[in-house]
C-alpha cells in the first residue's frame, strides 16, 4: 500500500482495520544470491538499494533480535556532513543528500529536521583551528559558517553566556543542512522498502558460523539452519569482530560502549543541535520535548549495552555547564550502544579477507547519519565486486599501507 | 563502576585506571607491512574474557595485565607484567 493523504483518510472510514503489514516476515529459503548479517539501519540499506539499484537477485537480512534494535534504535539521531577530509565529506555528504529525499524515495515520514547542527568554540584556539576546519569544509563543497559569539547567542540564548562561565563561549560553526531523523522510522522505512522489493526479512535469526570453502564464503550457518549464500555481507557494528572471528580473520576494531540518555520532555527550548568539543557533548532536543543528549565513549572495550556512572556523571555535568537552565530537568532514560571503533575514527567498507564476503563496518560513534551511504556502498560492492568510487579510500587495505583518513582530530568532535 | 584490582595498590574505582590496549610483542624491523599493521591495528576484540594492559594511571602510575569479561565487566584476575600467564 502507498502510504498518502488519501490512505490515512480511507483507512480512518475504515476505522483502521485495512493497514497490511509493513514488511513480510518469511522463514528462510535455503539459498540466497546475497546474504546480509544485521538487520539495522546498515543491513536494511544495504538491502534495499541491492534491490533497487541491483535487480533480480534473491536478498535476505539476516537479524539476531529485531529490527533497529542494537545502535540504530540507540544513537542520538543526528545527521551531518561536516567533515574535514575530502573523502569523509564525499561519504557522509553523499548520505545526508540520500537522506533529503529519503522520506520521498521510501514512501515513509523518517521525521528529517535539518535544524542545523552548531559547534561551539570555547577559546580564540579554538576559534583559529574551526577557522581551518571551516575552510576545508567549505572546500569540499560542504555548507558550514563560522560564527561569532553574538551570533551564536542570537540563535542560542540559553547558552551559558555568563561571565564566569567555566568555558567561555567565542563562537561556533553551524551546517545548517544538519539536524535529526526519526532512527526508528529510518529502519522501518527501509525495512518496508526492501521487503516490498521482495527482500525477505529474517528477524530471530542469529549467525553462528560461516561455510567456507576454498578461501570463498558459500553460506551462513544460523539458529534457523543453514543457509547457502553467493556473497554475503556483514553489517554487525559492535558485533563484527566477532562474525570476523567466526570467518578466521581479524578487524582493526576495538567494541566500546557509547552512552546517551534523555530527559523527562518539556516545551520547546532548543531548535538546533549544539555539540562542543570541551565537554565532549551533543544536545538536541526531539519532537516529543525530550532533550537528548551523549558525550565521550566510556573508554575500555566492552560488549555490555549499558555504559558506567563516571561517564555519565561528565556527560550530564557537561550539558548543565553548557546549559545552566536544564539542572532541573529529570533523567528519563540512560543507555548505551556498541560502537565500532577504528584507529583514524573512519570506516570500513570493501572486500573482506574471505572471498564474496563484504564489510560495512568500523562507523565507531558516527554510523547513523551515514546510514543510507554505507547501505549504497555495501549494495554496490555486493553487485558488483567492486568498489564505487566513494567508498574505495575505506577499503580494509588502508591500515596495511598506510593510508588513513584519520578523523579523530579533523572531525572536530569529541567521538 | 569498575572497581578494578591494581596488583600493587589493590582495588580501586574506575576513574584512577586507563585502559591501554590488547597485549601484543613488538615484532622485529625486517618483517613485512603486513604483519607490522596487524600489531599495530588488528585486535582480538574478544567478546567474553579478554586480556588487557590497563595503567593505574591516577594511582602508583604501573602496568598491569587484566583478565575481564567484556560482557558482564566481572574482573576474572590481575596479573603484574612478567607474572605467570
Amino acid at each position: 500500500m502507498r502510504y498518502s493523504a488519501l490512505s490515512l483518510v480511507r483507512q480512518g472510514l475504515a476505522g483502521q482495520t485495512g493497514w497490511p503489514q509493513a514488511w513480510r516476515s518469511p522463514s528462510p529459503r535455503s539459498v540466497y544470491d546475497a546474504v546480509i548479517v544485521g538487520g539495522g539501519g546498515h543491513g536494511l540499506a544495504t538491502a534495499y538499494y541491492l534491490a533497487k539499484n541491483h535487480p533480480r537477485r534473491r536478498i535476505a537480512v539476516l537479524e539476531k533480535g529485531w529490527l533497529g534494535g542494537g545502535n540504530t534504535g540507540r544513537n542520538t539521531t543526528i545527521v551531518r556532513s561536516n567533515y574535514f577530509f575530502p573523502e569523509s565529506a564525499a561519504i557522509y555528504d553523499f548520505a545526508l543528500r540520500l537522506y533529503e529525499g529519503l522520506s520521498q524515495d521510501l514512501d515513509y515520514n523518517i521525521m528529517l529536521s535539518q535544524r542545523g547542527i552548531l559547534m561551539m568554540g570555547h577559546s580564540e584556539h579554538d576559534m583559529e583551528l574551526m577557522t581551518r576546519s571551516v575552510n576545508a569544509m567549505l572546500l569540499n563543497g560542504i555548507d558550514v559558517e563560522l560564527l561569532d559569539a553574538a551570533q551564536v547567542r542570537a540563535e542560542v540564548p540559553l547558552l551559558n553566556f555568563e561571565p564566569g562561565a567555566r568555558y567561555e563561549i567565542h563562537g561556533g560553526f553551524t551546517q545548517r543542512r544538519g539536524g535529526i531523523a526519526r532512527h526508528d522510522a529510518v529502519a522501518w522505512g527501509y525495512a518496508r522498502a526492501a521487503s516490498a522489493l521482495g527482500v525477505d526479512i529474517i528477524q530471530g535469526c542469529e549467525v553462528t558460523g560461516f561455510d567456507i570453502v576454498d578461501g570463498r564464503v558459500a553460506g551462513v550457518r544460523t539458529g534457523l539452519g543453514r543457509i547457502a549464500a553467493g556473497s554475503v555481507g556483514l553489517c554487525a557494528a559492535g558485533h563484527s569482530g566477532v562474525l570476523a572471528g567466526m570467518a578466521g580473520f581479524t578487524l582493526p576494531i576495538q567494541s566500546y560502549a557509547l552512552q546517551a540518555m534523555v530527559s523527562e520532555p518539556v516545551k520547546p527550548v532548543l531548535d538546533t543541535v549544539v555539540m562542543s568539543a570541551a565537554t565532549g557533548m551533543y544536545v538536541s532536543q526531539s519532537d516529543k520535548g525530550e532533550l537528548v543528549f551523549g558525550a565521550g565513549l566510556d573508554l575500555y572495550p566492552s560488549y555490555a549495552q549499558r555504559g558506567n556512572l563516571p561517564v555519565e556523571r561528565d556527560v550530564i555535568a557537561g550539558m548543565l555547564e553548557m546549559f545552566p537552565a536544564f539542572r532541573r530537568l529529570k533523567l528519563l532514560r540512560a543507555w548505551a550502544g556498541l560502537v565500532d571503533v577504528c584507529w583514524d575514527y573512519s570506516p570500513i567498507i570493501g572486500p573482506a579477507p574471505v572471498g564474496g564476503m563484504y564489510l560495512n563496518c568500523g562507523w565507531g560513534t558516527g554510523g547513523f547519519k551515514a546510514i543510507p551511504a554505507g547501505g549504497w556502498m555495501l549494495a554496490h560492492l555486493l553487485a558488483t565486486g567492486r568498489h564505487h568510487p566513494i567508498s574505495a579510500p575505506f577499503d580494509l587495505g588502508r591500515f596495511t599501507s598506510g593510508r588513513l583518513i584519520d578523523e579523530a582530530a579533523g572531525a572536530g568532535i569529541a567521538h | 563502576m569498575l572497581r578494578l584490582p591494581c596488583p600493587y595498590c589493590g582495588e580501586r574505582d574506575e576513574p584512577e585506571f586507563r585502559f591501554a590496549g590488547e597485549p601484543a610483542v613488538r615484532p622485529g624491523s625486517d618483517v613485512g607491512d603486513a604483519v607490522w599493521a596487524a600489531y599495530l591495528y588488528m585486535r582480538s576484540n574478544e567478546k567474553g574474557p579478554h586480556r588487557e594492559v590497563w595503567s593505574h594511571a591516577g594511582g602508583c602510575g604501573q602496568f598491569f595485565l587484566l583478565e575481564r569479561d567484556t560482557v558482564s565487566h566481572a574482573v576474572l584476575r590481575a596479573l603484574r607484567p612478567g607474572e605467570a600467564s
